[in-house]
């Protein structure tokens, strides 16, 4: 086990190296910062004192050099646009794009889970059937796509048609909570109403996820002769599926559900950029297109770095969970 | 059941048409699903509609001295201010047709997920292939660069590719074709993996024909009706992907819109209350990306040997 994790560990920093390398020298060549921050009628003098300021008179090898030295105390520079160090920024919009993960995660297990089950138990039923060809529409569909059409109809078409028909708030994040220090949304009630419509709109395509991995495996485990000796026991169905089925299932859902959790937080960039989500998928569009380097690459190095640790923890849920992964790798 | 399926062929065919081989096997079980069916009329009904756009669509929506500022934003059905065509979705904000701005929005939808998963197919089969067939560290090297890649969103990569490469057609395409070649990479490998231990190839290898040879013209035919089958669905993908990245505003230029470009233009009118402008091309995305995935995924229940019945 600990060699594993040593192992799994050393791959992760040569990811982490190779990824920064190829971050900065991208990046470096997305265009010139100066150009965009520098309005024309700068005068010359004015223009190089901005040039040094920002450390761009050097060249590129220096540049990364003080890039990786700074980067390793957490220093990534400051943003060009804030005028703020990109890593404060990064970990100011944090909160919101986990919250918003999380919470839509949490959605879509709470929804794919049951309806996978009902799915695997029953396949030929009308209900089944409904639901793994409702389930092709969630995960063929691109998230964007589907906030739009979440924003059309709860924030525009319903509440225009209906008289009374509450119009859901379709941009910003609503009033926060302090909890040690951070602010969350989802302990108010008009922070509820802000996150449901960008919850809903990452949990359906993960839900559908959720629903076929469900369905698949509960088909797999229900031929099983354990489930086939707690029958011949005569245990209830309620019993069966509780405990033998749920438990031999929940190894493959935890596992994609912990992987998943990092596609979330990837795609919480579109999500947010429809929302007006304030988390740090908005903040990387936005740098995106204004050139901020420092902030693309502080989100990039950070990024990378939490999905290598969640590979790292999912790897390692998975032998905890399931005890014949461990007995293998101890008989290699 | 595969005998089954064989006498509920059309008896119009001449009996001795009524042999069963593979390809008509293959098209009855494919027509036993209605939904992949339906899903096969959407995919034919959007391909038409995008291939033949310049003779279907009522307008030009590229020609900027053909369009009328003073039609923009005009709702569905209404007719153009100089009464010769009636606009039946509706214009944008450029008074462009919506209906044809979405006939030729699709032609570059289309275009850019065809070509790059044709391109990407052909790199990642190339990856596969001599991964498996030489095995060893140049095995161990590429499946690790898969690996790492896969375990990155592929969204995040081509944003990156893109916030790095500029605007352009050809650049979401080479961010898609660098997106997709891992999937192919590692299936094209899985699949010559279990090609590599039959008799054809120690036969060939026997014959002391050239490795090149083996591996193009024995291994990879044998290798490919899992991969096409992968590569329809991931023509959904791209188109997919394309989209979100033109609607973040880093995929193809205004000039050229696709869909998701189209559907961005219209997200801005949205709360306006104008909504034609970025629901229909909404829905012309959601029809073919409905209709390419019904299809792929029957393709894949009838071409995986753990469901032959």
């Amino acid at each position: 086990m600990l060699v594993f994790i040593i192992r799994r560990l050393m791959q992760a920093v040569v990811v982490m190296v190779v990824m920064s390398a190829l971050v900065f020298g991208g990046i470096y060549l997305i265009g010139n910062p100066v150009a965009m921050l520098i309005s024309d009628q700068a005068s010359e003098a004015d223009r190089l004192a901005v040039i040094r300021d920002l450390g761009l008179d050097q060249p590129i090898w220096q540049q990364y050099l003080t890039f990786v030295g700074k980067a390793l105390v957490g220093d990534f520079g400051k943003s060009f646009r804030a005028g703020e160090p990109a890593m404060r920024l990064i970990f100011q919009h944090m909160p919101a794009t986990l919250e918003l993960a999380v919470i839509a995660m949490t959605i879509a297990v709470l929804i794919g889970v049951p309806l996978g089950l009902y799915a695997g138990l029953r396949p030929d039923s009308f209900g089944a059937r409904s639901i793994m060809t409702v389930s092709i529409l969630g995960f063929s569909l691109p998230t964007f796509w589907v906030g739009l059409m979440l924003i059309m109809l709860f924030a525009v078409a319903l509440p225009d048609w209906i008289p009374g028909w509450p119009r859901l708030p379709s941009s910003g994040r609503g009033p926060t909570v302090d909890v040690f220090g951070l602010k969350l949304s989802f302990l108010t009630a008009q922070g509820w109403l802000h996150l449901l419509l960008p919850a809903m709109t990452l949990a359906l395509a993960k839900g559908a996820l959720i629903i076929r991995l469900t369905r698949a495996a509960t088909r797999e485990v229900l031929p099983m002769d354990y489930v086939k000796f707690a029958r011949a026991k005569g245990l209830r169905e309620r019993r069966i599926v509780g405990v033998h089925v749920l438990k031999n299932i929940a190894i493959p859902i935890a596992t994609v559900t912990g992987l998943e959790l990092g596609q979330v937080i990837a795609f919480a960039v579109v999500t947010e950029t429809i929302f007006s989500w304030p988390g740090m998928g908005k903040l990387l569009i936005d740098s995106i297109l204004l050139l901020d380097r420092p902030v693309v690459v502080a989100y990039l190095v950070i990024i990378v770095f939490f999905l290598v640790l969640l590979n790292l923890l999912v790897d390692i849920l998975y032998s905890v969970l399931d005890p014949r992964v461990r007995l293998d790798a101890t008989a290699r | 059941m595969t005998d089954l399926a064989a006498d509920k062929l059309p008896t119009t065919t001449s009996p001795a048409a009524k042999v069963e081989t593979p390809l008509r096997r293959f098209i009855s079980a494919f027509c036993e699903s209605k939904l992949a069916l339906f899903g096969l009329v959407l995919v034919i009904i959007i391909a038409i509609a995008a291939v033949l756009a310049p003779w279907l669509a009522p307008q030009n929506p590229y020609d900027i001295a053909k369009l009328d500022i003073f039609d923009s934003k005009m709702p569905p059905g209404s007719a153009s201010s100089d009464g010769t065509l009636t606009y039946w979705l509706g214009t944008d904000g450029q008074a462009r047709d919506m209906l044809s701005a979405i006939m030729y929005g699709l032609r570059v939808s289309l275009l850019v997920g065809a070509v790059s998963v044709v391109a990407a197919l052909a790199i990642g089969t190339m990856v596969g292939l001599v991964a498996a067939y030489f095995g060893g560290r140049v095995d161990a090297f590429l499946m690790r660069c898969v690996d790492i890649q896969l375990s990155f969103p592929a969204i995040l990569v081509a944003l990156i590719l893109l916030a790095v490469l500029g605007q352009g057609v050809d650049k979401v395409l080479y961010a898609l074709i660098a997106v997709q070649w891992a999937y192919f990479a590692r299936a094209a490998r899985a699949a010559a993996l279990v090609e590599r231990e039959k008799e054809y190839i120690e036969a060939a290898r026997c014959l002391a024909l050239p490795q090149r040879r083996i591996l193009w013209r024995h291994l990879l035919p044998n290798c490919l009706p899992p991969l096409i089958v992968i590569a329809t669905v991931e023509i959904a993908h791209a188109i997919a992907l394309e989209a979100t990245l033109s609607f973040l505003g880093l995929g193809v230029p205004v000039t050229e819109p696709s869909l998701g470009k189209l559907i961005a233009n219209g997200f801005e009118f949205l709360m306006a209350g104008k909504y034609w402008i970025a629901l229909f091309p909404g829905v012309a995305l959601a029809i073919a990306l409905i209709g390419i995935n019904l299809v792929g995924d029957h393709l894949r229940d009838i071409l995986n040997p753990r469901n032959a019945r």
